[in-house]
């Protein structure tokens, strides 16, 4: 087995390389993986169980350091590569109940949802952070055989004669083998070199905008309602993006918070607000700001979530070359919930298995990569895509950020708020606030979001 | 009291590179452009000057790729990832 070493940030791009020793500048791998996150991961760790020579190349100087999720993962993809996932994997808590708030300016409506179900290791959903995650996937894949090298950007993939894509650069350093696996996240530079991707468009990506913020276990529990190792998910809309579209999320990490926001680029201007802003609306909200009080933020961050669906999925495989997660923007954004990391984790699955045949029968050519595709389209990732395909058009829609919160909150209003004036008929009440709106557009709305559920 | 921006960005770690990842065209002349990209970039680097011209700076960049994909070509230039090693090292995610 080939030893691993894990190769830290020396000062120059090629410092790192030459530190692995002369015999990697001669020798061929079977694949050569650009991006170490999840997708990278997964798909190092299971060809090199299956023998392969792998190689990743990452950018940031050590595992998960250029990672940003939302984050709550859904188990079900790695509890198929990592039997026990659940358990042993350093995820961060259990997400046990689901909220959704609908926000106006000083009022929330939330619907809570607990589920036991929740609990069990195929249906269970976690909050995730990378910089814990990231090292436990790469230490995982090492000891299978794969080759990490940190601190490395690859610049472009290179090509044989025919076109088939057969190595990377990365400064001047080339490096080669018969498979690319590109699974270098949203900004896919590199897909987009090789053709296989056009360059994202504003509608078709949205900006995340998020912050930790620590407050020790104790008291995520206490806050919450929570025991140790379970937790929350809160999604909220409305009010935090002044109408434009886009939404707010809270998640419970074990000692500490992620708290965002996303807004689609397309939007960026509409209502006003800046993203970094919206997520002080969110943190300022009268809903929020009190779960909040006392916490320390530890970071900042920012990182793109592809939102198209089904329909901007590019062109996934070429000659040599395949192309997974992110960087294939296999992520569905529900509005209800993110998708990407259960989708990034089964597409470098299938990848991962494509590679493994294609050396078996010693043919990467795009005829015998074209298989990846297939495993895709008979797998979850494309049934839920195809299934949701109509969401981001759903979604896309100011009626559901800028009205619908105020209707539905002026209803709440009537119905909770007593003064010791007569109150008034909860129809009268509805109806006006459905009014302001308009019932058909209302009943079309409904309509659209039944058919794209 | 609300942390700003600059606060924020000091709670990270950067290894800031020599040379910008970034090249932007701030004479460009799309003033509803200009202005929306200054709201767009999360880390707050872009700014109006006073003759209206676009004013970046790359250090405390965060890496996502708003200001490349919302001015598509204009403005931003060209839009790369740091050196590797270089540019935010993030320790949670
Ligand atoms: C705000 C936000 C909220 C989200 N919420 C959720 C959620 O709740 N649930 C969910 O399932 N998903 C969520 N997602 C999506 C999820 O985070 C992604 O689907 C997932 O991170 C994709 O993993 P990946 O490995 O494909 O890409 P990444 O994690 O982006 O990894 C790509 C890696 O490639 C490296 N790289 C890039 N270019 C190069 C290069 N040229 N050379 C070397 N290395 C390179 C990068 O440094 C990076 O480490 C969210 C995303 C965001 C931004
Ligand atoms: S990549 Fe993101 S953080 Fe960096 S300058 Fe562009 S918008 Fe700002």
């Amino acid at each position: 087995m080939r030893k691993c070493l894990y190769v830290r940030y020396k000062g120059s791009e090629n410092a790192a390389i030459e530190e692995k020793g002369e015999k990697m500048a001669e020798e061929k791998f079977d694949v050569i993986i650009v991006g170490g996150g999840i997708t990278g991961c997964v798909a190092a760790y299971l060809t090199a169980q299956a023998g392969l020579e792998v190689l990743v190349v990452e950018r940031a100087e050590g595992a998960g350091q250029k990672a940003v999720t939302g984050g709550r993962m859904y188990g079900h993809a790695m509890e198929k590569v990592f039997p026990g996932f659940g358990e042993e994997a350093p995820v961060e808590r259990k997400i046990v109940r689901e909220k959704i708030s609908v926000l106006s300016e000083d009022k929330a409506f939330t619907v809570e949802y607990d589920d036991d179900d929740m609990r069990r290791p195929e249906m269970a959903s976690y909050s995730i952070l990378r910089a814990n995650l990231d090292p436990w996937l790469t230490e995982k894949a090492e000891e299978a055989g794969a080759m990490f090298i940190h601190g490395i950007r690859v610049d472009r993939i290179l090509q044989d004669e025919n076109g088939k894509a057969c190595g990377v650069l990365a400064g001047e350093e080339e490096m080669y083998a018969d498979c690319i696996l590109l699974a270098d996240g949203v900004n896919s530079l590199l897909a987009q070199q090789l053709g296989l991707k056009k360059e994202l468009t504003p509608k078709q990506v949205a900006v995340g905008v998020k912050e930790v913020i620590y407050f020790g276990e104790e008291e995520i529990n206490k806050r919450f309602g929570v025991k140790d190792g379970e937790g929350i998910a809160n999604l909220f809309m409305g009010d935090v993006t002044n109408g434009a579209v886009g939404g707010g999320f809270i998640y419970t990490n074990k000692d500490s918070l992620s708290v965002g926001i996303v807004e689609t680029i397309e939007e960026i201007g509409y209502g006003g607000v800046a993203p970094r802003d919206m997520l002080e609306r969110l943190k300022q909200h009268p809903s929020v700001r009190d779960l909040l009080t006392g916490g320390q933020i530890q970071e900042y961050s920012a990182h793109l979530v592809t939102e198209g669906g089904y329909d901007m999925i590019p062109q996934l495989y070429a000659d040599g070359v395949l192309v997974a997660g992110d960087a294939a923007a296999l992520v569905m954004n529900l509005g209800f919930t993110i998708r990407g990391m259960d989708c990034c984790t089964e597409s470098a699955r299938l990848a991962a298995e494509t590679i493994i045949e294609a050396k078996e029968k010693g043919d990467f050519s795009k005829a015998a990569l074209s298989l990846y595709e297939k495993k895709l389209n008979d797998s979850f990732v494309f049934t839920d895509m195809k299934h949701f395909r109509k969401m981001p058009a759903f979604i896309d829609n100011h009626r559901i950020f800028e009205q619908y919160p105020g209707m539905i909150d002026e209803m709440m209003r009537g119905l909770f708020l007593v003064d010791g004036s007569k109150p008034e008929k909860f129809t009268k009440t509805a109806m006006g606030a459905v009014k302001k709106v308009g019932i058909f557009k209302i009943l079309g709305d409904v309509r659209k979001g039944m058919g794209a559920l | 009291m609300a942390m700003t921006i600059e606060d924020k960005l000091g709670l990270n770690r950067f290894n800031v590179d020599s040379t910008p990842h970034i090249q932007i065209d701030g004479e460009y002349a799309d003033q509803t452009l200009k202005e929306r990209l200054v709201m767009a970039c999360p880390a707050k680097l872009y700014r109006l000057r006073e003759d209206n011209t676009v004013e970046f700076s790359y250090e405390g960049c965060l890496e996502c790729g708003t200001c490349r994909v919302l001015t598509g070509g204009r403005i931003v230039k060209s839009w790369d990832h740091p050196m590797g090693g270089m540019g935010v090292a993030f320790k949670k995610g």
